[in-house]
């Protein structure tokens, strides 16, 4: 038999049927179900009469509408002060009562970001397919998962069926070699590997991570890297098995236990692409060379390390490039500036799907600590990915130490990383923010958002502009 | 589903590459539990100068005149031709119901962002990748002729210009069969219910831990 790439694997483990006219129907192990991408989906549902598949493959919790100040939490989905929001976040555990699909409320601990759910609870497994109304979905991939985000149209599809319709993709292998430097995250990384292959690089590609860079990684940061593959326009990522995530996964509630975790063990220890498994397009990185990433302009592309120069529309030959660097100067507040430690910061956010779990919250700590936000700040917030990161962070202390420095302490949820709920940025504003996208508008009307690591993020939070975290933490 | 056969229309160019969900369709309308009514919306913060919120009348709203869709040449456009990689970023199906409810009926870019390209599918909407010489010459057309209108015949796989060229596009035969016949995929996938079902015994032999009880 020849040789797979784990992506081969999966796909072929998956396959229910494959059709004559190259489509295929894929097998779904799990759907993560959130209140914005789900009422359609419920209400086809029942336009059609049908029933879900199969209950036990759905898990259910809101998060993107999800108020994040402890005031507005304390009553539940009746605190929140936004009625549009309000009704989505209702129809969410009204579609989950009524068709008996398991879902974490927002007085649950459980309660979080999908993406940070979904692993935590060890309902994210080794092997499975999982898929959300969500592109973010590529995070479950750090597990060697095939997990992709769908559309609403999908997400009934997968509610009626637990299958998809789907074509195979292309395979990409980006390897990072070599070992990080200190205060070099995960974050980082992905950034560079975005700036290196551009937001449509990996379209129409399944992008597995690999080399030391990445094995070296927790699952936290694991999760960060794949997180990003849509960034890179990959709707999948992915990362070989290995003790890590074994490690990670064990004892879990949702995992396997006793004889049937050994079964599931021996399983995983094949999730990996074979010795000579062809890749359509492969490419390598330096661990070495990557410093810490900083996101400048209006994509998550327009990318630069910390010491680099800020780009200019005029050193651009290619003119679609040369258009969207003017575009995005304009749109950023840019003129007169040429580093990014010139750019003014408003506002902090350490959170989302990306960078809000455990590891995150503690190198955030850790820069903070002892040090006191920027009098120039209006604002510096710290969004845990779930109300059990929240009870780990301060269980730890990190609460206090964040606070302390004075940057508030929140409730969970996606907040400001796409502003759906109140915390946004106002019009002209610049954000550090630990989220993934930095589109015109992404954060609030107007707002000017900046892509960097926790650590980084942290740093940018004490100084009131970008620094490199290794300078800071020095003094 | 709207079924889609042929389609003539008059062309807007939307002249941006990476056009991202954000842009076509901005998040505070994802609140809504409805599939419609987004088109008001349509690449709202490009489209008006102030912030729009949702289930706001937008008769009365300050418009950015420059923009594309805002030109009175351009008021009845149902093709819509842009620049790579259109439709980046959120899996947001909100996005091709917003360009649908507009009156858009056909996208034309060098390039898709994946998840954009198959929700578009879904909702009765083509997306046609041509070349990007094929879509620079459509610019420079369209800019230089007012009532640009072009045709495009799905079972044929062709875009044809007012000037009687032909630019033939891909699709694939799943995609393309559901639309011409603007079929429900889920009815489709339903007449495999056997083989979903021979699966799932199979596979809970093999890996029982995937469908053990949770919790």
């Amino acid at each position: 038999m020849s040789a797979k790439t784990l992506y081969d694997k999966l796909w072929d483990q998956h396959l229910v049927k494959q059709r004559d006219d190259g489509s295929a129907l894929i097998y779904i192990d799990l759907q993560l179900l959130h209140e914005v991408t789900s009422p359609q989906a419920f209400e086809g549902l029942r336009l059609a009469n049908r029933q879900p598949w199969r209950i036990s493959g759905n898990l259910a919790t809101p998060d993107h509408n999800v108020p994040t100040t402890s005031k507005e939490r304390r009553d539940g989905v009746n605190g929140i002060a936004d009625p549009v929001s309000k009704i989505q976040v209702v129809t969410l555990d009204e579609n989950c009562d009524e068709f008996g699909i398991t879902e974490f409320n927002m007085m649950d601990e459980r309660q979080g970001i999908v993406h940070v759910v979904g692993p935590e609870q060890g309902a994210t497994l080794p092997g499975m397919t999982v898929v959300c109304g969500d592109s973010h979905t590529s995070t479950h991939g750090a597990f060697g998962a095939l997990a992709h985000g769908i559309g609403t149209s999908e997400v009934e599809h997968v509610l009626a069926t637990q299958c998809l319709v789907q074509k195979k993709n292309k395979n990409m292998l980006v390897r990072v070699d070599g070992e990080l430097s200190p205060y070099v995250s995960a974050k980082d990384v992905v950034l560079a590997i975005i700036g290196e292959i551009g937001t449509a690089g990996g379209t129409g590609y399944a992008i597995e991570f690999g080399g030391t860079g990445i094995q070296s990684l927790s699952m936290e940061g694991r999760m960060t890297v794949c997180n990003m593959a849509i960034e890179a326009g990959a709707r999948v990522g992915l990362i070989a098995v290995d003790q890590t995530t074994i490690d990670y996964v064990e004892g879990r509630p949702y995992a396997p236990k006793g004889e049937q975790w050994d079964q599931a063990v021996n399983a995983w220890q094949d999730l990996v692409s074979d010795e000579g498994a062809h890749f359509d397009n492969v490419v390598v990185l330096n661990a070495e060379d990557i410093k810490p990433q900083v996101t400048w302009g209006t994509s998550p592309e327009m990318v630069i390390a910390i010491d680099q120069a800020i780009p200019r529309s005029e050193d651009q030959t290619d003119p679609v490039l040369k258009e969207g660097y003017a575009r995005a100067w304009k749109y950023m507040g840019l003129e007169g500036k040429s580093v990014l430690a010139d750019i003014t910061l408003d506002r902090v956010f350490i959170g989302s799907c990306t960078n809000s779990r455990i590891e995150d919250l503690r190198i955030a700590a850790e820069v903070v600590k002892g040090r006191k936000v920027a009098e120039s700040l209006k604002q510096a917030i710290v969004v845990p990915g779930s109300g059990l990161v929240k009870a780990q962070a301060e269980a730890e202390g990190l609460h206090s130490i964040f606070t302390e420095a004075g940057l508030e302490w929140r409730e969970p949820g996606c907040s400001m990383c796409l502003a759906m709920n109140a915390d946004k940025l106002g019009n002209g504003e610049h954000c550090a923010s630990t989220s993934n996208r930095n589109f015109e508008g992404r954060q609030g009307f107007g707002g000017r958002t900046h892509l960097v690591s926790p650590a980084m993020a942290a740093a940018a939070a004490i100084a009131g502009h970008f620094v490199d975290v290794n300078e800071l933490v020095k003094h | 589903m709207r079924a889609f056969t042929q389609h003539q229309g008059i062309v807007a160019p939307l002249d941006l590459a990476n056009v991202d969900t954000d842009m076509i369709i901005p998040k505070q309308f994802l609140k809504s539990i409805k599939r419609t009514g987004f088109g008001k919306n349509l690449f709202d913060e490009l489209r008006y100068q102030d912030e729009g919120q949702p289930d706001q009348d937008c008769t009365g709203r300050p418009l950015r005149e420059d923009f594309v869709l805002n030109l009175p040449q351009f008021a009845n456009a149902s093709v819509l031709l842009a620049r790579r990689n259109f439709g980046c970023g959120s899996s947001r199906e909100h996005a091709p119901w917003a360009l649908d409810d507009y009156g858009f009926r056909v996208v034309i870019a060098p390039s898709f962002a994946d998840i954009f390209f198959n929700n578009c599918f879904k909702n009765g909407l083509l997306p046609i990748q041509l070349s990007e010489e094929q879509v620079e010459q459509l610019f420079q057309e369209v800019n230089q002729a007012s009532g640009y209108s072009l045709s495009i015949d799905l079972e044929e796989q062709v875009v044809v210009t007012p000037s009687g060229s032909r630019f033939s596009f891909d699709v694939d035969a799943f995609r393309k069969h559901c639309l011409l016949n603007g079929l429900d995929d889920i009815g489709l996938t339903l007449q495999d219910q056997d083989a979903i079902k021979s699966y799932e015994a199979e596979r809970q032999q093999s890996a029982p831990w995937l469908f053990a009880n949770k919790g």
